[in-house]
């Protein structure tokens, strides 16, 4: 028990060095998108203090808007843009309806407001494109399939599914953008001001309502981008929001706050899961990845109770 | 009370008072009412929207063209369920004093929830190809049908299958044989008979579980499965689990043509979602492929040409479909049965168990009601409410299904023992259960 525990993965990562390296990217991607659906809850946690619990939703919808457009004859890059402008609409309205009038009232009641959100999301978005799952426009969208083998002589093969490097680099490039957003423009810095302290941001006249309205927006075109690439690894149905909730792991580690923290922790609870499944997994009979990112989440927080870039709180009595 | 509230009170009560007329002269006419536990919305529409199509469309059919059966038109209702045990349970509730003939659960999570309160209430379960495998045994559940097959009988033709493509049953020693399942009721029915089968035969069972939380998200499982290198994997999947494991397969290039689903892995956008990737992906069926069928088309010209069905016509035909047609024949095929022997229009749910009971499907009457060749004849007797009919192997050529072999006859001499033993210990555990004391029709 203690080799099969302490010694044998070890020796299967040194036998089937591809087989680990496989691994590794699988868990990088996953990591990543784990990363993206995070970010969406972070940016609307920073800037208001909501966790926000239609974001899983928000991932359904933004992917189920861009493909019915498509299939009722709305060339794709259209469409895509259409979807932006919906999520756009939906940023608005939420602000309008259901920010707005719940201003100042407990964290509790904005949580509340968000699930019925979600549950209004899942109406609406049955009512105008059905249940069924639906394709991913991948190609359309020029986005690439297919993928690539690397050899390692009679050593085995790593595949890289084309997708998946794609979804690796638009991830990278919309953190970068949304980090020089958030870092370098005067919206941006308007925000950290509202992260930080509402009232004070109020009184040097910054718009919560502005703000928030963009924020909603920002998380939308998250939830869109990480519609599509997870769209395209399975397939754009309900289903998807439940595997949004695989943030909350990354979220507990990362951070609430902090936007490394969502990149980071993504990364930590994809390779962990991954490598914990591949490797311990069959030592209990396997499955257990969808428990294994909270008992990393879980192990971090020992030593960094506020997460890993979660921003120390410090109240005096 | 004001005269305002005195005329408002008079006409409520005459209003109440009218319609409990008209109920009363809705319901003289001689009707049978079937609901049906349905989800067309959640993780599971997917699979969930094709069947409950299949089942509307050929009920209104025969409502549109004969005026229902046998004079008594039939009263449909749908109750959403969402595959979720706890609203499906709700639905039989909110449903059940209505004078529900029938159930039909689509789900073997209800249907495990439904099995002990069938006979209480005397409403049969139809669970058609799905649920309790031990429930066959109709000693033990009388009230409890899931004819044409058993979970277990599937699971021995996919074995069988797989034996024939290797030479024979003896030439499974050795080899390596994945199970990928979705890890619920449904996707672990089938363990213990395969782990029979695995000892008997001695080929490795490698056991790959996919959470329902983790449909979409099965990348873990495959590259097990890439490590492992079964020579052939069996798939119990349903919902978003299936286009997600066919996707998975084609990305770890695992041969398609040695990839094998159950039948509710069959359905068309499960393996389209696969692409040029999935051609060669196989799973066993008992229902019809293509729409080649007259009563088909006479879906499409009462049904939904005439706009009574929220079906799209390119579907009708496809897989999952024809499935809910099936469905739907063999509750229609019963009520007729039930009407002949009660002499009743209009029946009860106890009358109903009888003609399941009684269900001789034969392939005159298959032609007979424009569906040659649309299933395997299909027989249920008091002792046995599955019948363990053949199944076949389909293949999808990456446009549509065709046919892959021809009928396979389950196991039944080994799989008949092992369910009596289930169904004994089933009604051991769950003392005191009922004895049967209803009579048997046949």
């Amino acid at each position: 028990m203690l080799y099969d525990i302490f010694i044998d993965p070890f020796v299967q990562m040194y036998q089937m060095p591809d087989f680990f390296l496989q691994v590794l990217w699988e868990g990088f991607v996953a990591g990543i998108l784990y990363a993206l659906i995070a970010l969406g809850f972070v940016l609307i946690f920073k800037a208001s203090g909501v966790f926000n619990f239609a974001q899983g939703i928000m991932v359904v919808f933004a992917g189920l808007t861009l493909v019915g457009l498509n299939e009722n004859g709305v060339p794709a890059y259209l469409a895509l843009i259409l979807t932006i402008g919906v999520m756009g609409v939906l940023a608005y309205g939420v602000e309008r309806v259901v920010m707005r009038p719940l201003v100042n009232q407990p964290d509790i009641i904005l949580l509340m407001a968000t699930i019925g959100l979600t549950y209004f999301l899942i109406g609406f978005g049955e009512f105008v494109f059905g249940g069924e799952p639906k394709q991913m426009i991948t190609e359309q969208l020029g986005l690439p399939t297919g993928s690539t083998a690397f050899e390692f002589g009679d050593r085995g093969l790593v595949i890289l599914q084309h997708i998946d490097i794609a979804a690796a680099v638009i991830a990278i490039l919309m953190v970068a953008a949304l980090a020089i957003f958030f870092n370098k423009t005067r919206i941006g810095r308007a925000l950290r001001a509202v992260a930080d302290d509402h009232q004070a941001a109020l009184s040097v006249g910054i718009s919560l309502n502005q703000i928030w309205a963009i924020v909603w927006f920002a998380a939308g075109l998250v939830a869109l981008a990480t519609g599509i690439m997870w769209g395209a690894r399975s397939d754009v149905s309900f289903a998807l929001e439940i595997v949004a909730f695989k943030a909350l792991p990354v979220l507990i580690l990362g951070g609430f706050t902090s936007i490394p923290g969502a990149i980071v922790g993504g990364l930590i609870i994809g390779f962990g899961e991954k490598i914990g499944e591949l490797y311990w997994g069959g030592l209990v009979g396997g499955g257990i990845e969808s428990w294994l990112a909270y008992i990393i989440a879980l192990i971090f927080l020992l030593f960094r109770p506020q997460g890993l870039f979660g921003e120390r709180i410090i109240e005096r009595i | 009370m004001n005269i305002k509230q005195l005329a408002l009170g008079t006409a409520v009560a005459i209003g109440v008072g009218l319609s409990g007329v008209m109920t009363t002269a809705v319901q003289a006419e001689d009707t049978n009412y079937v609901p049906l536990l349905t989800y067309r919305t959640g993780p599971y529409a997917g699979s969930g929207i094709h069947i409950a199509n299949g089942m509307h469309d050929y009920l209104k059919m025969l409502n549109e063209r004969d005026g229902g059966i046998g004079g008594a038109k039939l009263v449909t209702e749908e109750c959403e369920t969402g595959y979720n045990a706890q609203k499906g349970v709700e639905c039989y509730e909110a449903t059940k004093g209505k004078g529900a003939l029938v159930y039909n659960p689509y789900s073997t999570g209800i249907t495990l929830q439904l099995i002990p309160k069938a006979s209480v209430d005397k409403i049969p379960v139809l669970s058609m190809g799905y649920g309790l495998s031990a429930a066959a045994d109709g000693t033990v559940f009388p009230w409890i049908f899931n004819v044409p097959d058993t979970y277990w009988d599937g699971a021995s033709v996919v074995i069988k299958y797989i034996g024939e493509q290797e030479g024979g049953l003896e030439n499974l020693k050795g080899k390596k044989i994945g199970y990928i399942f979705l890890d619920a009721g449904y996707g672990r029915e089938p363990i213990p008979l395969l782990e029979q089968l695995s000892e008997k035969y001695g080929f490795e069972l490698m056991q790959y579980p996919v959470p329902g939380a983790e449909m979409q998200n099965q990348s873990s499982q495959w590259l097990n499965v890439r490590r492992d290198r079964p020579d052939y994997m069996v798939m119990w999947g349903w919902g978003a689990m299936n286009p997600t494991a066919i996707k998975e397969a084609v990305k770890i290039r695992f041969p398609m043509d040695k990839f094998i689903g159950v039948w509710w892995s069959a359905g068309d956008d499960d393996a389209a979602a696969g692409g040029e990737g999935a051609k060669g992906y196989k799973a066993m069926n008992f229902s019809g492929v293509g729409r080649e069928f007259a009563a088909l088309d006479d879906i499409q010209k009462y049904v939904v040409d005439a706009g009574l069905s929220s079906t799209d016509a390119e579907t009708i035909g496809s897989t999952l479909y024809n499935r809910g047609v099936l469905n739907s024949v063999i509750i229609t095929e019963a009520i007729r049965t039930a009407q002949e022997l009660t002499g009743k229009k209009a029946i009860t749910g106890a009358d109903m168990r009888m003609g399941l009971e009684a269900l001789d499907l034969d392939e005159a009457r298959l032609k007979e009601l424009g569906l040659a060749g649309f299933a395997h004849p299909m027989k249920v007797t008091c002792e046995d409410h599955a019948g363990s009919h053949p199944v076949f192997i389909q293949e999808w050529d990456g446009k549509q299904w065709r046919q892959a072999s021809g009928w396979i006859e389950p196991m039944t001499d080994l799989v008949r023992p092992l369910l009596e033993k289930a169904a004994a210990e089933y009604a051991e555990k769950n003392a005191p259960w009922p004895a049967r004391t209803e009579p048997c029709p046949n």
